[in-house]
């Protein structure tokens, strides 16, 4: 079993910790797990993309090929779409529908949607308002992970540990709101 | 034996730190600074060893020499364009009698992720005659940098540890070791060792060049550098160095034809194990992840029958990063088809500066007081503030290395050009712009200086400037400046227009003038607030 994931987003949006929470479970549920971020003057807003790979066999390179990726899991419309290169054909694209709009050249946002739409498996995601229903705009990465659950190799009660674990330090409450945009995210991949 | 999961750059820290690592210097500069980061953290934790942000890379080496001179083992971690800087103390490094371990961690960026070039720092391994280690997963970087400071003691000599972007940035699994105890402080036994008068240097050269032998011997004999595939004659012999590896066994499953593969570690080049791999091949394959190193050293100028192909022939392109996809194709297999996009072209998202951050604030100062003047130049140089070069401001116009923008600026005016204008943050400016403003003030050169003060190493995630703002416009003072063509500005948007008016008179004034736009990186005040309510909540 292999299964590379493409994880998309814009800087600032907190694509390393949707890649931490994924990679962690996985580590636990004994697979080996690469993982490869962008740091430094890319991040400033810039479009950001993080490479993860999972697999029951020792993994090789950090990157992921063309064509190999099982999953884009995107925290913006747009930049779902940049990386399609690396999707397998029988892949599946996650993404957000809200836009980070922080460019001037913007395409009108229902073309960028359409055009997701027309992938082969695509799940488009609410996930601003999910996460403000579950208590905090700040809970949209949590959202992205509770859809990507629906296809992840990995348990949702070991992704929920360690969402827990990763926000222990902020408290009870923190964790809390996090686990309900987790199990929002979940539930909307699913209709 | 405890099993982590580390960041490349995180690695080699670690394996530092159980190397009895006694002290360790840089400066930030992606893809180098999480080396420096993780040091830090652990000594807040565990009061040592002593972890030190410093001016420059330059600053940085001669405190590690120092610590090397005593005995001891230190680390020096740079980015590639950092070693440019500290160049000058680390190739004349060779040729002292290192007896604590010296270890140069320099993180090169093939594909300029976020630099101005993709230089290959073996080359200054190979220019300095010193060994080089090359980790390709995150475990070796931690084994590695722990050989590493042994083979600096045996040898005498700094041992580079060489990493790329894609390593330092990139998470694996690393299963720890035994930590070892710190040096006992000694000095060299012998004096005129550390002394490069010509007539010492003259010696300590050829005693540099006698140990090559051995140094070869030890890298012909690296377990680092090893020899797999099918005995007897192949048509192809693939020659992987560093994360190439990695690509290589990402394919070679695909491939019809069985290939000897050696893979180098450890440098200098093991030149028997290459005659072995070529006398059994009719082509061999170089893939290195920056410049054609070691495709160089295998390609003369004389005809071959071996066939040496690479990125210098054209089967890798010569520039950027090395991905599966470009090893795949040097490899004659076809790159599996992805998904495509039909009908909506995609803008780029190129990265910005943050919304209020105070530099966009000082270049609308700067663009409104240059707006009275038929023709301006802005020098700039390497920072956040370099963001400022792209839309919307366009408010800069060089980046080319660090503290190069007040040197420019001078030539600029000298050659006869005015008003000429020097961009420069706060760190670059301690960094190296400190020296060439002494030269402006020596020849009251006829420009101005615009230091951006946001009292933070902002590119590289908030690290300290080494001096507070107000010890830096003291430092200004003291060089000579003259203190009515100084101003201490602050750069907040309800001060703009009068910061133009300050900047519009500066520009007319024929001699130097230095004005510094102050206020706090939003990132790094930010930071600090969450901090002290973490801290607030903790007590």
């Amino acid at each position: 079993m292999k299964f590379d994931i493409v994880l998309a987003g814009v800087g600032g949006q907190g694509v390393l910790s949707v890649s931490a929470v994924i990679a962690s479970a996985a580590l636990d549920q004994g697979l080996d797990v690469k993982q490869s971020e962008v740091h430094g003057m890319a991040q400033r807003g810039g479009a950001v993309q993080a490479n993860l790979r999972l697999s029951d066999q020792p993994i090789a390179s950090d990157l992921i090929p063309s064509g190999s990726a099982a999953l884009i899991l995107s925290m913006e419309p747009l930049e779902g779409l940049r990386y399609l290169d690396r999707l397998s054909p029988d892949g599946t694209v996650i993404s957000s529908i809200n836009p980070v709009t922080n460019i001037p050249d913007y395409p009108p946002i229902d073309d960028v949607l359409a055009t997701l739409g027309r992938l082969p498996r695509a799940v488009l995601i609410d996930s601003d308002k999910l996460a403000r229903e579950a208590g905090s705009i700040r809970a949209t990465n949590m959202v992205i992970v509770g859809a990507a659950s629906r296809v992840l190799p990995l348990d949702p009660s070991t992704l929920e540990r360690f969402i827990a674990s990763r926000f222990a330090s902020k408290g009870e409450k923190v964790v809390e709101l996090n686990l309900r945009a987790f199990r929002a995210g979940r539930e909307a991949a699913a209709r | 034996m405890a099993e982590h999961v580390l960041l490349g750059d995180e690695a080699v820290a670690l394996g530092a730190i159980h190397a009895g690592l006694s002290a360790a210097y840089a400066y930030p500069g992606t893809p180098s600074t999480e080396i420096m980061e993780f040091l830090r953290v652990w000594q807040t934790r565990h009061g040592a060893p002593h972890a030190a942000w410093t001016a420059n890379e330059k600053t940085a080496y001669e405190e590690a020499l120092g610590v090397a001179f005593v005995g001891r083992r230190a680390l020096v971690s740079m980015k590639h364009v950092g070693l440019n800087v500290a160049a000058d103390p680390f190739m004349n490094s060779a040729l002292v009698s290192v007896h604590g371990g010296l270890v140069v961690a320099v993180a090169d960026d093939p594909g300029m992720h976020s630099s101005q070039n993709e230089q290959d720092s073996r080359f200054f391994a190979d220019f300095a005659r010193i060994p080089c280690l090359e980790p390709a997963t995150q475990q070796e970087a931690y084994d590695m940098t722990r050989e590493a400071f042994d083979l600096s003691e045996r040898f005498a000599v700094p041992v580079m540890l060489r990493l790329v972007t894609r390593l330092a940035h990139a998470r694996g699994v690393v299963r720890t070791g035994e930590t070892r105890p710190e040096n006992p402080l000694s000095k060299p036994a012998d004096r005129n060792a550390w002394v490069l008068l010509p007539s010492n240097a003259r010696r300590q050269w050829r005693r540099l060049l006698d140990r090559q032998g051995a140094i070869r011997s030890w890298a012909t004999e690296s377990p680092w550098n090893r020899v797999d595939g099918p005995g007897g004659q192949v048509e192809l012999a693939v020659l992987t160095t560093g994360i190439a590896r990695n690509y290589f066994i990402e394919n070679a499953g695909d491939l019809a034809e069985p290939v000897v593969h050696l893979h180098v570690g450890a440098y200098p080049l093991p030149q028997g194990l290459v005659r072995d791999v070529a006398a059994r091949a009719r082509r061999v394959l170089v893939l290195e992840d920056g410049y054609p190193l070691v495709e160089r050293q295998l390609r003369g100028v004389l005809p071959s029958a071996l066939v040496v192909e690479g990125r210098e022939s054209g089967e890798v392109p010569p520039d950027g990063e090395l991905t599966p996809d470009l090893v795949r194709r040097a490899l004659g297999l076809e790159v599996k088809a992805g998904m495509h996009l039909d009908g909506l072209t995609l803008p780029t998202r190129p990265p910005q500066l943050c919304q209020g951050c105070p530099h966009g604030d000082s270049y609308h100062a700067l663009q409104l007081a240059m707006a009275g003047f038929e023709r301006t130049m802005v020098a700039s140089d390497i920072g956040c503030y370099t963001l400022g070069a792209l839309p919307p401001y366009s408010a800069i116009e060089s980046c080319v290395c660090m503290g190069a923008s007040i040197g420019m600026a001078k030539g600029a005016a000298e050659a006869g050009f005015r008003p000429a204008i020097a961009v420069i943050g706060d760190s670059t400016f301690l960094h190296s712009g400190l020296t060439a403003l002494v030269d402006c003030v020596s020849a009251n050169t006829d420009m101005t200086l615009v230091i951006l003060d946001n009292e933070t190493v902002g590119m590289t995630g908030g690290q300290p400037t080494m001096v507070p703002s107000s010890r830096l416009q003291a430092i200004v003072l003291g060089l000579g400046v003259d203190p009515d063509h100084f101003h201490v500005l602050d750069a907040h948007p309800r001060q703009t227009e009068a910061n133009a008016e300050v900047l519009a008179r500066e520009l007319a004034h024929p001699g130097l003038s230095v004005v510094v736009l102050v206020r706090e990186c939003i990132e790094t005040a930010r930071a600090k607030k969450a901090e002290q309510a973490a801290s607030r909540g903790r007590s």
